[in-house]
């Protein structure tokens, strides 16, 4: 039987048939000419024929869409027949050259004029590359790019997923996620988590399975195996026996002898926050506020940015709401804060940074949360990404207290703020390891590259070593200030365990990740959290911490885990 | 050659969803319009029908254009198209 082996990244065992992904559309050689059994007439009429399919099949997408994306895709729909495109096209089609080329170029000269525009325009240069690849396929006759589109559901087999895929992905279509890139915190493996699908990363050779075949995928385990047998049924169906008591999580996070660690949800918004709540969070850890305003070329008013975190705020009723302000740079580029053109957007002026280069947007979101905080009964947190410095710390905490805010706080995200927690917390009340980039900048490794997955794992004893420090530094400063968890890390249950050993005080995660945590935890003792997590801090690697703290806790071969 | 003045009303200016309902609106007529900033000279005017030439445009909130046609029907048409740019499209 044929297998292959990645980065398990979300659990779940699936059997499907697999469909992969389409290949991005190559570019059509510079210089190709007309076919010599056509003329420029015919070819002409057929690139506009291609250009009316893809925008027929761009407004049928538009249609059933609904808010951003809807608008976006009306664009972009538009585009596709777009005089401007076509015209330079067919100019260049009358002149020999063959309409795969010639819509080829008339695309990258557009793109190129509205990526000069800058902003919003820059933004917009994306949808015209995907409007042309789009084309040529037509044209081509081949399978046009993005996710595939059927009745039946699938497994989806790529070599990574962009966030501009998962946000069309739909999770009544797809079964299961798998790829030969990426890492285990790639976008692929963020969305599959909150989307509760198997998914396994980094699994190199997937990309020659053929459309159709039947293929067993277990995602705990990392492992993908064709033309399933008896036993992968039966695996299967004890999963589903499984999943069902794990999608209920009691309410209260605890390990065994009753050492409470609330399991809080990381949500984007109203609609997340009331199935959270119903899914029993004791509160919120990670508000990402720059999730209510992708796909807005402009600021939010204060008034809209009040309702909306209001919303959030109303489902947590007597609860804590940790909101983080504005995370826009790097991978969520927001048009009104970020400069697209930066050379090296992780390490530019991206989260608390953009104060800098906007001054007065912070202010205002912060005047906002505090309205929304005072016209609900959640207790409201707020807190500043990508901090550095304690100076930084203490502006930020200043800036809360001013907007009425209580209880500020920083993200720790960068080395330099683990290592300077104890002073950080002089100036402010608690602080949050966002794991993801903090695992990211303490090993140099770009969160999205495959080939670096193994190096950007959260289980890097360096990792764990700061979000040791981390706490060590809230008890140096004497009031035993809250230090809780709100990235990734925190949804993988056996992680989990170890960062409670270290003495994490909460875990926010993607909210149907709180059964699976919550059970794990409570099969162990503080004290033995604390000794595996021990174990993991004096591995030699990531994998061995990993395989120590699994052998010991018997709990996940029983759970599916 | 119809001429008619138009003052922007959307918020975000003439692109993004107010863009795309005023080229799709001008796609539908049977005449050639053309779209201009006030400020340009005549000779610079582009084609109003098409989304990325609105966008490159780059009208903002308050800014006011120009818009031409010719033929049968163009005052009627141009008249259109005018209340289409004075109303705020975002809002709705």
């Amino acid at each position: 039987m044929q297998s292959f082996t990645g980065v398990g990244v979300s659990p779940g065992r699936i059997i499907g048939s697999v469909r992969q992904m389409p290949k991005p559309i190559s570019e059509p050689p510079a210089g190709e000419r007309l076919d010599p059994a056509t003329t420029p007439e015919v070819a002409t009429v057929e690139l506009k024929a291609a250009a009316k399919v893809v925008q027929a099949e761009l407004q049928r997408r538009a249609d059933v869409a609904s808010g951003a994306s809807k608008s976006v895709l009306e664009a972009t729909a538009l585009m596709a027949t777009d005089p401007m495109l076509i015209k330079a096209a067919v100019k260049l089609v009358t002149t020999g050259t063959s309409a795969e080329r010639a819509i080829w170029e008339s695309g990258a000269s557009v793109a190129e004029m509205l990526h000069n525009l800058g902003g919003y325009m820059a933004e917009r240069a994306t949808d015209v590359l995907d409007v042309r690849a789009r084309i040529v396929a037509e044209l081509r006759g081949v399978t046009a790019p993005g996710i595939p589109d059927g009745d039946v559901p699938f497994i989806l087999v790529a070599e990574d997923l962009a966030p501009a895929d998962t946000a069309t992905l739909d999770p009544k279509k797809v079964l299961a996620l798998v790829t030969s890139g990426g890492g285990p915190q790639s976008h692929t493996a963020i969305i599959a988590r909150a989307l509760g699908l198997p998914a396994i990363v980094a699994a190199v050779g997937v990309e020659s399975l053929t459309d159709g075949t039947e293929v067993y995928v277990d995602g705990a385990a990392g492992t993908l195996q064709v033309d399933p047998g008896d036993e992968q049924h039966t695996l299967v169906a004890a999963w589903e026996h499984i999943a069902a008591s794990l999608s209920v999580f009691d309410g209260t996070g605890t390990t065994s002898d009753g050492h409470l660690v609330p399991l809080l949800a990381n949500v984007g918004g109203a609609a997340d926050a009331v199935k959270a709540a119903a899914a029993g969070a004791e509160g919120v850890g990670l508000l990402r506020t720059e999730f209510c305003f992708l796909e807005r070329d402009t600021e939010p008013t204060i008034d809209e940015q009040v309702v909306a975190y209001k919303g959030v705020f109303d489902a947590f009723p007597g609860k804590k709401v940790v909101v983080r302000t504005l995370d826009a740079g790097a991978d969520k580029p927001l048009p009104f804060l970020t400069d697209s053109t930066e050379p090296n957007p992780s390490l530019g002026v991206r989260g608390y940074r953009t104060d800098l280069t906007s001054p007065g947007v912070l202010k205002r979101q912060l005047t906002a949360i505090a309205t929304a905080a005072q016209a609900s009964s959640a207790v409201v947190w707020v807190m500043a990404p990508m901090i550095a410095t304690v100076d930084e710390a203490a502006d930020f905490a200043a800036m809360c207290r001013v907007a009425g805010l209580k209880t500020p706080g920083v993200m720790v995200e960068i080395p330099s703020a683990a290592l300077r927690t104890a002073s950080i917390l002089t100036e402010a009340e608690f602080v949050s390891l966002g794991t993801n980039d903090l695992t990211q900048y303490t090993m140099a490794a770009d969160r999205q590259l495959g080939t670096l997955a193994a190096l950007n794992s959260p289980w890097q004893p360096a990792v764990l070593q700061l979000i040791e420090l981390t706490v060590a530094g809230s008890i140096a400063e004497g009031h035993s200030k809250p230090v809780g968890v709100c990235g990734e890390a925190a949804a993988d249950p056996v992680l989990a365990v170890v960062l409670v050993g270290l003495g994490v005080t909460t875990l926010s995660m993607t909210a149907r990740s709180m059964s699976a945590v919550g059970a794990v935890l409570k099969s162990v003792t503080l004290e033995r959290a604390q000794e595996l997590a021990q174990l993991a801090v004096s591995a030699r690697n990531s994998d061995e911490a990993r395989t120590r703290v699994r052998a010991e806790l018997p709990i996940l071969e029983e759970l599916g885990l | 050659m119809s001429e008619r003045k138009a003052t922007i009303a959307s918020r975000v200016g003439l692109h993004a969803r107010p863009a795309s309902i005023f080229a799709a609106a001008v796609g539908e007529l049977p005449i050639e319009v053309t779209i201009a900033l006030e400020s340009d000279p005549a000779e610079d005017a582009m084609d109003a029908s098409s989304i990325l030439s609105l966008m490159s445009l780059g009208a903002a909130n308050g800014d006011i254009v120009v818009l031409r046609a010719e033929g049968d029907g163009a005052d009627e048409a141009l008249e259109s198209l005018v209340k289409i740019l004075e109303t705020d499209l975002d809002a709705e």
